[in-house]
């Protein structure tokens, strides 16, 4: 079906001789393929919504193109070093931290009233009433105090000092004004019915950022217009349209026929759509493949006999060839994992462990674990054990189950059977990984932020089980004492060299224990029109249309 | 009939509340919960968080329970919340009907005036340069996928031709009657095409066969119009099974057009399903499906009307 698909766009090859002109002046449309289920920006994680608030919303700080905490709705990021931080003991024996922040003087929701601390209140006020449930409790579990000093300055007391101390990169604020008419404590969990993010969602005073939202359809679009109030660089489109568009073939057609003008990278079409796409059209677009922090990898189930040997997986590791599934399958656009941490990361070590791809060491580790005896075509140990794993993912994902298929076909080399088993995303998130019901292999993606602790991916606290209700992320059951110890101490180290050493001893133990087998940072394709400037990919979740009043027709 | 009619209403109650019961079983079967996916969105939320949230929103209650507390609401007029629109269903529910209805009653009354006379000329003229073409043209209908039909249009008429529109329900920003039928016809002629392959295939066998019945002789002897012979007396008599399929193609496109309202991004029924039932969105999983439910049985109330329109010897006491 796919080839036919592609056959068919190919064959309107024939109209894309020149450059695509923009539709209509001052107008941009966007393809997307999901639409927000939710606007408020405490409920629900979504990517789409976050794509969305960042045209009409900054948070306070954020990390900009090259990775570097900025501040965006505060005037100066605090630091311990320019004393808008400060270290403080709290009761237990705790080292907590006050940071002090100021927002922007000329701040203003989309109505003219300003943004003040008072909306900073609020929003702590809904964000920690528990049965609000609100998609990001942590960050507002790990504040202790929020002390107001002016209408816009105030001081927030966290209960622990971690070197991402001054960021607070998902508390964004709602509107007092509005919103408080909506939240009733006592009744907080019927704010998701309330809020007017999603009853009255093109109220201007909801927003602040260079854009607001003119119109709104379920499931079909959303329309931006400039923001008069907002306090940064002017908007330059007078209208901005986000439509959702969920199947990529049919967003490739709308792109050709001017329907959108412009297919965003965060939510778009995938990385071999967009190689073949720009095959066929080399020079109407502009092309950017910005590989970022989506870390495709295979989650290794320890409890499986045969997975806990560590020569067994770095046996596996050592006979899949992933430089040429990145060559082949992706043109070389997305760069080969050797551990969870990207190289644009600074953290990023070099000179880590990495595993080249060498069969023969592959058969020798193998044989030493036992399997020796070929049968076959496949390895078995002395009881007769066939050397055989189940390797499961997302049914659908195009580039997953080719990936899959590949290294079924390079394990098959060295004598490893792998039994491919994949699953709608709903079973497979929903069950299979979380509950660590998956026998062997699970292949699948983490999205993180730069310099992320992966504590809950790989703390031995945070396996799920049943007695914990399946709360944790540690799907593989990793458990390594050392492990544990030093993700709790880089989250607590400020010094940027010391911790870097210690950066460099994770991602040691991580190449020696392989509890997951690393795959590729995952690309994505932006598909820009010649005639549109100031799209800057970032690589990580706080994209593009955080900048959008770069956007500007050439 | 008005007897049959009201002990028909009756069944379809029964059947509808029997529905409910076991779609609203089958999606609680489905792993995960609301929860689960909150969980899986915030790695910190502590098994604590998510025990009460669980309590909070009534999903540490048996399935059964749950489900009397849903039937309760909805005959009172209250089909709770969308879990993934954050608004009530019926305000979810209802445009996405209307779409969909548009869409079905477009392509039913295209696909019948265009099948039942090239069905009848087909089974007139068999084995003519005609009918092999009509033939022809229904096998590819039927063949020919969806998906790939779809985008065969959309690149002919908005890419190539760019006369249509590729998607959406109209222009934004514009509104009007003629800006909404642009959009509509692409999507009506993907489902148009397979409809009118498969209904005229029936009427195309269903005449061949009546046409030679005894009667069709007789009254052609008789000396009868060869046009009051077919239209009337073979066509009345063909179109018994034919509209049994009818009734059952409307039915299934008020929730089967997934693929087109998915290419041609058409906000209809079939993609507002699936999408509740893949985000555990219960209410609107629940009466989408209960709405394509009672719409088929309507249908097959109408079909079951209309065999006695059609042949007065069928009759309902």
């Amino acid at each position: 079906m796919r080839f036919l698909a592609t056959g068919l766009l190919a064959a309107s090859l024939a109209l894309a001789g020149t450059a695509q002109a923009q539709q209509k002046p001052g107008e941009l449309t966007v393809a997307m393929t999901q639409f927000p289920s939710t606007l408020n920006p405490h409920i629900d994680s979504m990517l789409a919504k976050t794509i969305v608030l960042h045209m009409t919303q900054r948070p306070l700080t954020t990390y900009d193109e090259k990775w570097q905490a900025i501040c965006l709705l505060c005037t100066e990021l605090p630091t311990i070093e320019n004393g808008k931080a400060v270290p403080v003991d709290l009761p237990e024996g705790k080292k907590g931290v006050k940071v002090t922040y100021t927002i922007h003087p000329k701040a203003t929701w989309g109505d003219g009233t300003p943004v003040t601390t008072k909306d900073v209140l609020f929003t702590y006020e809904v964000g920690k009433n528990p049965d609000t449930g609100v998609a990001n409790m942590e960050q507002f579990r790990e504040i202790v105090g929020i002390e107001v000093k002016d209408d816009k300055t105030f001081t927030v007391t966290k209960d622990k000092l971690k070197f991402t101390y001054n960021l607070m990169n998902d508390f964004r604020l709602l509107p007092a004004h509005i919103e408080s008419a909506n939240f009733n404590p006592a009744q907080a969990a019927e704010y998701k019915k309330r809020t007017a993010f999603d009853t009255a969602t093109t109220n201007p005073g909801l927003f602040f950022g260079p854009y607001k939202i003119a119109e709104i359809v379920t499931s079909s679009h959303v329309a931006f217009e400039p923001n008069p109030t907002w306090f940064g660089e002017p908007a330059k489109f007078k209208r901005i349209v986000f439509k959702v568009i969920e199947n990529t073939a049919a967003m490739e057609a709308n792109l050709l026929s001017g329907s959108v003008d412009y297919i965003m990278g965060e939510l778009g079409i995938t990385i071999d759509q967009g190689i073949a796409f720009q095959k066929r059209n080399p020079d109407k677009y502009n092309y950017d493949f910005k590989p970022g922090l989506v870390y495709e990898h295979i989650d290794l189930n320890l409890d499986n006999p045969l997975l806990k040997d560590k020569r067994v997986r770095q046996a596996l590791l050592l006979a899949i060839n992933r430089d040429q599934i990145v060559q082949q399958l992706f043109e070389g656009k997305q760069p080969v994992a050797h551990t969870n941490i990207n190289p644009l990361d600074w953290i990023y070590d070099k000179d880590v462990k990495t595993y080249r791809t060498d069969q023969k060491k592959a058969a020798e580790l193998l044989d030493a674990a036992g399997f020796n005896v070929m049968k076959e075509g496949y390895r078995h140990n002395a009881a007769g054990d066939r050397l055989r794993f189940e390797l499961m993912t997302t049914a659908g994902n195009r580039s997953r189950e080719l990936v899959q298929q590949v290294l079924q076909s390079q394990w098959k080399s060295v004598g490893v059977e792998i039994v491919i088993k994949n699953e709608p995303a709903r079973v497979f998130f929903g069950e299979t990984t979380k509950e660590r019901k998956y026998t062997g292999m699970a292949l699948f993606a983490w999205i993180s932020s730069p310099e992320n602790v992966p504590l809950t991916i790989l703390s031995s606290k945070h396996i799920p089980t049943k007695e914990n209700n399946w709360a944790g992320q540690n799907y593989t059951g990793y458990k390594n004492p050392e492990m544990d110890t030093l993700l709790e101490a880089i989250e607590v180290e400020l010094d940027k060299g010391k911790r870097l050493a210690l950066w460099t001893k994770f991602q040691a133990i991580y190449a020696e224990d392989l509890p997951v087998l690393p795959l590729f940072f995952r690309a994505e394709p932006f598909i820009v029109p010649k005639w549109l400037k100031g799209i800057v990919p970032t690589g990580h979740q706080y994209g593009t249309t955080m900048w959008s009043q770069n956007w500007a027709a050439n | 009939m008005t007897r049959f009619l009201s002990i028909r209403f009756l069944q379809a109650a029964i059947v509808v509340l029997v529905m409910s019961f076991v779609v609203y079983g089958l999606i609680g079967l489905m792993p995960g919960d609301p929860i689960d996916i909150m969980l899986s969105g915030d790695p910190n939320m502590t098994s604590a968080d998510a025990a009460r949230l669980r309590a909070v929103y009534g999903l540490d209650r048996p399935l059964f329970e749950r489900y009397l507390g849903w039937l309760g609401g909805a005959v009172g007029g209250d089909f709770g919340y969308s879990r993934q629109h954050h608004q009530p269903v019926l305000t979810i529910v209802l445009p996405r009907l209307l779409n969909t209805l548009y869409l079905m009653i477009f392509a039913f009354l295209i696909s019948v005036a265009v099948a039942i006379p090239a069905g009848v000329y087909a089974a007139r003229h068999p084995r003519s340069l005609v009918d092999q073409a009509i033939n022809l043209f229904c096998f590819a209908g039927i063949s020919l996928p969806v998906f790939f039909l779809a985008l065969l249009l959309i690149i002919l008429f908005a890419v190539v031709l760019r006369v249509l529109p590729a998607g959406g329900m109209t222009t934004v920003g514009e509104s009007s009657f003629g800006d909404r039928v642009r959009h509509l016809v692409l999507p009506v002629a993907t489902l148009t095409i397979a409809n009118i392959a498969q209904v005229t295939r029936y009427v195309r066998s269903g005449m061949i066969e009546v046409l030679r019945e005894d009667y069709i002789r007789t009254a052609r002897a008789k000396g009868a119009d060869e046009n009051r012979v077919v239209w009337r007396h073979a066509l009345r008599n063909a179109m018994i099974p034919t509209v049994t399929i009818m009734a059952l193609e409307c039915g299934t496109l008020l929730s089967g057009a997934l693929i087109t309202e998915t290419m041609f991004s058409y906000l209809g029924m079939g993609k507002l399903i699936f999408d509740s039932i893949l985000a555990n969105d219960f209410n609107v999983a629940l009466i989408g499906l209960l709405f394509a439910c009672s719409v088929t049985l309507l249908l097959n109330l109408v079909a079951d009307v209309l065999y006695a329109a059609l042949d007065p010897r069928i009759s309902y006491r």
